[in-house]
């Protein structure tokens, strides 16, 4: 019963985190181009290419 | 200098791959007076953060020097998100809120059934509450809101099973929790909320993907044009910019914006897209012109008489309007299934709370059956069986290049039992392509090149691709100059003339070429009426004509013997001449009417209709419209007008007909997956229902057949993508 006075609140706060991660990823724009992201990662972004 | 920074969104309907997200991105950097530029690949947009002395038309221009042909969408100052996105992103704080609620619930009550006991278990039942019931009222909004909506209209659908089960299983469990009974299912209410809103997550994830395409591509046809002002100056406009009496400079080979008078000039309109006539049409001083028409030989100038929501397309509008009421009317099969669900559950919930009264189990334990009753009948299955088989095969059938606008349209397509196609346009490519001669004499072949290439007229531009696509190089030709209305003409060095002028050489007007000292002038061939004609004139020689023609889709015939196979019937409807669409009815192996006018397309498939016929509707023209809206499913290709882009329920890209064939057989199997699910969610429920009518319920057993059942639904669903993937190969995806 001890154990658990601190379990759950450590298990709620995880949990908690987690959601608010979620959140904030969403407000930042991060589901709104699924598609783009795949393919930035193909961009180099040094500007002085050797090319 | 820096004002308020101004936020500015362009559709770009040409970026393909990583390599544009850069162009983009960095070449708009380095333009002064941009603070920022973002693209977003998955909508086909660039939002840009800039100064305000840069105005929209500016960053268009940039744009287009970067290579992009690009659409303004949006001009205020960090507009608010759409009704739409917000919804969106409100499900996603739904879904996440479920989520979290779903795992904190589930291990609360994990813990619960491995056995605990008392004061434990009190306690973690009324964690369980103060978690879950939060977050029912905040993530069931979606469900209640239509659930309440349908049944205040007296309908049923999906959702009211699902609200009823929901909210009474909370309120069970509540009631529970207070008097410490040993079952509480606030597992089950907010893991069945979590499952359905992932369903309705990717419903309309698929939706908005399918419209952002959608709306790219409905900008192409007659995105604006070019207004001459009052003080001479010129200034190009956004269609719903221009306004009756204003003038409009329409070049060679632009689409003209608004309904017209013409002013000044000569030319020849292209009116396939309108009336699926596909000879072309001159016009004169006087002449009336008709928004979405193409502008062949020669710049005109317009009046325009009737712009944006007043042209000659309001009437299509208004056609169509009338005749799209069967669609709206189309009750979706997932709702069907809940006229019947529905009712059956909630008596079968009333039913067995009776049963266990009668038998003297009194009215604590008999709500609690009827409770479980409800939970495990809940259609978490058939709430997902739809929706997910739906995703899955738009997702494939898009990387096919083909574009699912409307969520029942699929359930629609796999009905039809009769397909009607436009002619001009959709059987055909809609634009000239040269039929002959095959192989032209090298050196005249040279020479049309060098002619036909500096000019923008459609039949110039044909030839002038062919040509290169032969491999053949341009002869040394000079003082080219384009005269409107007649052609190209220049001065060909031969090397035989000495003092350097060359030989008069013109590509053009059969009549204007015969102006030349010439041999002999061939007379047009009989029964090339619908051919179309222009003729390279070499002084002091034959001339040698070009003759073109509106050229049957690759795989034309292939698809419509498909539609055949898939017992369809093919039925060829045009607004051309009867014999063209004989001629072209006859080499595909269809029936065909010609000389139609839209209302009497419309009228054909009402017909159709009438006799009891689910039709498929293919088009592409403005004519087409209102037979688009009135056929049971629509499709038309990414080369449509706006108006048959607004009707069609499905798009597809590329030149091939061959997409029309595949969506009906993905069509088909969808409907086949979503009647297997139908059958797995039922099937479950007559194993189940007897279990929870016995009692034999309890929250552990409802958590554990609800996800088996929903996770044995998504894994059938998945199957169609392995099917689509398998299916035959096809060259859709080569866009354009």
């Amino acid at each position: 019963m001890n154990g658990l006075s601190f379990l759950i609140p450590i298990a709620l706060g995880l949990g908690l985190a987690g959601l608010g991660a979620f959140f904030w990823s969403l407000r930042s724009g991060q589901f709104e181009d699924l598609d783009g992201a795949a393919l930035r990662i193909l961009i180099d972004d040094n500007d002085e290419r050797p090319d | 200098m820096t004002a308020t920074p101004r936020h500015s969104e362009f559709l770009l309907p040409g970026i393909r791959c990583a390599g544009c997200i850069a162009t983009i991105e960095q070449g708009l950097a380095k333009k002064p007076g941009v603070l920022g530029a973002r693209v977003n690949f998955t909508t086909r947009r660039v939002g840009i953060d800039h100064d305000a002395v840069l105005d929209s038309e500016a960053l268009r221009e940039e744009l287009t020097a970067l290579g992009f042909s690009a659409e303004p969408v949006r001009e205020e100052a960090a507009a608010a998100p759409s009704g739409e996105e917000e919804q969106d992103r409100g499900l996603l704080r739904a879904l996440g809120i479920a989520g979290f609620a779903a795992m904190n619930v589930m291990l609360l009550s994990v813990s619960v059934w491995s056995g605990a006991e008392g004061a434990t278990r009190q306690m973690f039942h009324w964690l369980s509450a103060l978690i879950a019931m939060p977050a029912v009222a905040y993530a069931g909004q979606p469900f209640f809101r239509s659930a309440w909506g349908a049944l205040r209209r007296g309908r049923t659908n999906m959702d009211v099973p699902i609200s009823i089960g929901v909210l009474l299983a909370t309120g069970m469990s509540l009631f529970e929790t207070i008097i410490g009974g040993r079952h509480a299912y606030f597992d089950g209410a907010v893991s069945l909320l979590f499952f359905l809103l992932a369903g309705r997550v990717l419903d309309s994830a698929m939706r908005r993907r399918a419209r952002g395409d959608a709306a790219a591509l409905l900008r192409e046809t007659a995105p604006g044009g070019t207004v001459l002002l009052a003080d001479g100056r010129t200034e190009w406009r956004r269609a719903d910019r221009i306004e009756p009496g204003m003038r409009l400079l329409v070049g060679m080979g632009e689409r003209f914006a608004a309904d017209g008078i013409v002013e000044e000039g000569e030319s020849s309109i292209d009116r396939s897209l309108v009336t699926g006539e596909s000879a072309p049409d001159p016009v004169r001083q006087g002449g009336l012109v008709y928004a979405g028409t193409l502008n062949m030989d020669a710049p005109v100038t317009l009046r325009v008489t009737a712009a944006g929501r007043d042209t000659a397309m309001a009437e299509m509008a208004r056609l169509m309007e009338a005749a799209s009421g069967a669609k709206s009317r189309y009750v979706r099969i997932a709702d069907r299934a809940a006229r019947f669900y529905a009712p059956a559950v909630h008596s079968l919930a009333a039913l067995s709370f009776a049963g266990w009264m009668l038998a003297g189990a009194g009215w604590h334990q008999s709500l609690l059956i009827a409770v479980a009753v409800l939970i495990i009948t809940c259609p978490c299955a058939l709430g997902l069986a739809v929706p997910v088989a739906q995703v899955v095969i738009s997702g494939a059938l898009m990387r096919r290049g083909i574009l699912v606008k409307d969520g029942s349209a699929l359930e629609r397509m796999a009905e039809a039992d009769r397909v009607c196609l436009d002619k001009t346009g959709t059987l055909t490519l809609g634009r000239p392509v040269l039929i002959a001669p095959d192989i032209p004499d090298p050196q005249a072949a040279s020479i049309a090149l060098a002619l036909a290439r500096v000019s923008r007229h459609p039949l110039a531009r044909s030839l002038a691709r062919t040509l290169e696509g032969q491999g053949v190089t341009a002869a040394p030709v000079d003082e080219i100059v384009e005269v409107a209305g007649m052609g190209v003409e220049g001065r060909w060095n031969d090397g035989q003339h000495q003092d350097g002028t060359g030989r008069l050489v013109r590509l053009g007007r059969p009549g204007w070429g015969a102006m030349l000292p010439v041999d002999t002038f061939p007379t047009p061939a009989e029964g090339t009426g619908d051919m179309l004609l222009c003729v390279l004139t070499v002084e002091g020689e034959a001339p040698l004509p070009f003759r073109f023609s509106d050229r049957l889709r690759p795989g034309a015939r292939e698809a419509i013997a498909r539609l055949d196979a898939q017992g369809l019937r093919p039925l060829l409807l045009s607004g051309d001449r009867q014999e063209a669409v004989k001629s072209v009815a006859r080499e595909v192996g269809a029936s065909g009417v010609g000389g139609l006018s839209p209302l009497d397309k419309l009228e054909v498939i009402r017909d159709l209709g009438k006799a009891g016929h689910k039709v498929l509707m293919v088009g592409d023209g403005l004519n087409d419209g209102p037979a688009l809206a009135s056929g049971h499913v629509s499709m038309a290709p990414a080369s449509a007008s706006d108006v048959s882009q607004t009707a069609a329920d499905i798009l597809f890209l590329g030149d091939s007909l061959e997409p029309v064939p595949l969506t009906v057989d993905a069509a088909r199997r969808t409907l086949r997956v979503i009647k297997q699910n139908f059958a797995l969610a039922i099937g479950y429920n007559v194993f189940a229902v007897p279990l929870a009518i016995m009692g034999f319920v309890t929250p552990l057993v409802a958590a554990l057949s609800m996800s088996a059942s929903s996770i044995l639904v998504i894994a059938n669903a998945l199957r169609l993508r392995i099917i689509a993937r398998g299916a035959a190969p096809s060259n859709v995806g080569t866009a354009r």
